[in-house]
């Protein structure tokens, strides 16, 4: 949920929000991510894309900060990502796998946790956070989480769900900036460079919107600790993608419209393992995730045709920004990559 | 204490009618997301709770007692709302109460979970390896028993005794559970599904001492005649059983573990005469509806015989001795109690931010002694529920987990209710045909071993 440059170009198509839709669990609701993006900014043509003349302070906000005027427009935005069988209702399903698959990641490497709060003493960033909807459920296995989205609107939003709940309101926090503009402030603020701020970075649902996927490497890489985790679930580049999300999703059934998804964009797992390993990662694992339309709910499975998840660690020696490091043959060097996963 | 069904109600003739009310929600396209009725003006000075138990009974105490034992769920705040006084019981005493309960293997295993089982067994319990059921009209019967003796069919638990060893061990889970006696709480205000951006999403709990307590889920274990049903709008089928229980402590005479317990479900009339009979007469009363053959017919007495013969030919060695029923001496003092039978089954067990767990969600008939074990089976699915929802980093109140506890329990709870429900109809009559029909059903089923022992398997669970 990342790219201004790919909002921009959303703004001014038709808005193509079908009532059928709702309550219709197509094979390719997995990009919902992606068309309630494009359909909520076609909605509101009037509203400006820039940035939106209130403040909202960034930590836990009672609903009293909040501007009452701006409580109405937020309240078409709750409506779509929180309603758990409204256009979201794919992303709000895929919880029951990036949860799991991130906290059981993140407690192979960092052990003794306490019970109830599995992921307590964990900084944790997600990235094109959205509404929330990933965000809110590491809050409440105790990490700390940083979510950021280059959409206020969605932040706004997310800042909205969030403020009735106190105790998860100490945890979690929003920010509308991009990546690089954090990544940039991380730089300035620490001493040292690139030392990381975050144990773990999730980027879920948006490396298939990115443009510049090395920039976006080279920032995870950035505000990570060394040894820390890397969680992204994206889209595959294959013929089947191409048919199911591209094809069928939006010229046929016109479920997303024209140009949401770039095929052009998709990456495929050795792709994007390429690429993280050429900025200082170690994937440790990729599996393939499968959506069933009839029942609403997902799956892992092994193909990773179409959907998957990818778990990488940032190695703990010092990455270098250029492609040096992927030509070091030393033995030495990889043994150590490999004997700090679990 | 032993307990022994009697499986004949009839006394007076069948004649019951049942009055089926059935409340059908305006349109079932209405999504479980509630109506709103208002905003809270200062949602600040309110607590909010994770989970909100209402009604402190055997069901909800075990519920309370449970999630404050599940390690997933540590760190929340849970609350027990109980409109009652505090049960404390530091001595047990001597005379038995005469509210009683049959506790399935499978309710003592949750109970000795949440560590209430070591309190009971302190105070007081009776095991029971064995259960005869026989007929009015007929000499048919049927024996459980356990194979090996060593292992208990179930145990009979005096309810106080239940309730007073949960509330021991939530003493002790004080910092994770919170209970609040006393409290009656007086309304309920129901959460907007997700769309209004102003108002609370929790559920509001009014209690009448003018405090608002804030609730991410409730639970409702208020009993039959639950108000989170009643005010969720839950529809609920239901009906009356003419038909009241009369329970007694009775004392007989010849063993040496003399005292018993007896729930004797009949007419509200003749209910209603046995509670007013001295105790002599009402003593006769038992030992002659155990002991009378008047309700025998000449010729299903040679069916039931012939039927007999055949099958001990068939099987000879299945079968086991009839043990005569007991003859009652006297009965405790004060001890007589009646109330009203019905049935009931909420539709839904679940709402948006609401469960419903124990009699709440459905009450039955008490002679097959299931509707505590029942209750203690939902306590039991919903923790497991919520703690797994729990280490996924979900809302407590979200639908999805919700929905499964509801699919898992409807699918338990109503071929058992509805077995219930047949044998108390079945055996609710002097017809012939029907007389005539359960005498060879009982016989032929306490012939047949493997089929006792899933009956028994089914309701231990």
């Amino acid at each position: 949920m990342y790219s201004d440059k790919f909002g921009r170009l959303m703004l001014g198509l038709c808005c193509r929000k079908s009532t059928r839709v709702c309550g219709v669990r197509s094979a390719f609701s997995w990009t919902s991510a992606c068309k309630q993006r494009t359909l909520r900014r076609s909605a509101w043509l009037q509203v400006k894309q820039q940035a939106l003349p209130f403040q909202i302070r960034a930590h836990s906000a009672s609903h009293t900060t909040l501007d009452p005027s701006e409580v109405k427009r937020f309240q078409s935005l709750a409506s779509k990502w929180w309603d758990e069988q409204g256009e979201f209702g794919a992303l709000h399903a895929m919880n029951d796998l990036r949860v799991p698959f991130i906290r059981d990641n993140l407690l192979n490497v960092h052990r003794g946790h306490q019970p109830g709060k599995p992921l307590a003493g964990l900084k944790i960033l997600d990235v094109g956070c959205g509404g929330g909807l990933l965000t809110e459920p590491l809050g409440r296995l105790g990490a700390d989480v940083l979510g950021i989205d280059p959409v206020a609107d969605s932040i706004g939003t997310a800042r909205l769900h969030l403020s009735h709940d106190s105790v998860l309101g100490a945890r979690v926090r929003y920010r509308a900036c991009t990546l690089e503009e954090l990544s940039a402030e991380g730089e300035e603020g620490e001493e040292e460079e690139g030392v990381g701020q975050f144990d773990a970075v999730v980027a879920s649902e948006v490396v298939e919107h990115l443009a510049d996927l090395e920039t976006f490497a080279f920032c995870c890489s950035h505000v990570l600790k060394p040894g820390g985790s890397l969680f992204i679930t994206t889209i595959n580049k294959t013929n089947l993608s191409y048919a199911l999300g591209i094809v069928a999703a939006e010229q046929l059934l016109r479920i997303v419209p024209r140009g949401t998804h770039d095929w052009e964009k998709f990456i495929s797992p050795v792709e994007l393992e390429r690429l993280l390993e050429s900025n200082g990662f170690s994937v440790q694992s990729i599996r393939g995730m499968l959506y069933n339309p009839v029942s609403g709910k997902w799956s892992w499975t092994d193909s990773t045709a179409i959907n998957y998840a990818l778990h990488a660690v940032k190695l703990i020696e010092e990455p270098q920004p250029d492609r040096a490091q992927a030509d070091n043959p030393d033995p030495e060097y990889r043994a150590h990559a490999a004997s700090t996963h679990n | 204490m032993h307990k022994l069904t009697k499986a004949t109600l009839a006394l007076n003739g069948a004649g019951r009618c049942y009055i089926a009310v059935k409340h059908c929600p305006a349109a079932k396209t209405i999504s479980r997301g509630l109506v709103c009725t208002e905003h809270v003006s200062d949602p600040g000075k309110s607590e909010v709770y994770d989970v909100i138990i209402s009604g402190g009974g055997m069901v909800g105490s075990a519920m309370a007692c449970s999630l404050g034992m599940e390690p997933n769920l540590k760190g929340k705040k849970i609350l027990l709302l109980e409109a009652g006084n505090k049960k404390v019981m530091d001595k047990v005493s001597d005379t038995y109460s005469t509210r009683v309960s049959s506790i399935s293997p499978g309710s003592a295993t949750l109970l000795s979970g949440v560590g209430a089982w070591d309190h009971i067994t302190g105070m007081r319990c009776k095991p029971y390896q064995k259960m005869q059921v026989w007929d009015a009209c007929s000499d048919a019967l049927i024996t459980f028993d356990k194979e090996n003796l060593q292992d208990e069919m179930a145990y009979i638990v005096e309810n106080d005794i239940i309730v007073a060893a949960l509330t021991k061990q939530l003493d002790s889970l004080s910092d994770n559970v919170q209970v609040k006696y006393r409290s009656k709480v007086v309304k309920y205000t129901w959460p907007m599904s997700y769309q209004a951006a102003d108002s609370i999403p929790w559920v509001q709990v009014t209690l009448d001492s003018g405090e608002t307590l804030q609730a991410k889920l409730l639970i409702g274990a208020d009993g039959p005649n639950s108000m989170v049903r009643r005010e969720a709008g839950i529809p609920t089928v239901k009906w009356n059983y003419d038909q009241s229980a009369v329970v007694a402590v009775l004392h007989l005479s010849e063993l040496s573990d003399t005292e018993s317990s007896l729930v004797w479900s009949t007419s509200h009339g003749h209910a209603e005469e046995l509670l007013q009979l001295d105790e002599e007469s009402f003593v006769d009363a038992i030992n002659s509806a155990f002991w009378s053959n008047d309700n025998q017919s000449e010729f299903i007495e040679r069916a039931g015989s012939l039927f007999r013969g055949a099958l001990s030919v068939l099987m000879p060695s299945a079968g086991s001795t009839r043990q005569l029923p007991p003859s009652v001496a006297g009965i405790g003092p004060k001890s007589r109690v009646m109330f009203p039978l019905g049935m009931g089954h909420a539709s839904e067990y679940i709402r948006h931010r609401v469960a419903l767990i124990g009699d709440a969600a459905h009450r039955v008939h008490p002679l097959a002694g299931q509707g505590a074990n029942l209750g203690f089976g939902d306590v039991a699915c919903l923790t497991q529920v919520l703690s797994q929802a729990a280490f996924n980093g979900k809302d407590l109140g979200a639908m999805q987990h919700l929905l499964e506890y509801e699919t898992e329990r409807q699918r338990h709870n109503l071929p058992m209710m509805a077995a219930i429900d047949l044998m108390k109809r079945l055996y609710s009559t002097n017809a012939a045909p029907v007389v005539l029909l359960r005498t060879l059903g009982l016989q032929a089923t306490n012939m047949l071993p493997p089929l006792k022992e899933q009956i028994i398997a089914f309701a231990s669970k």
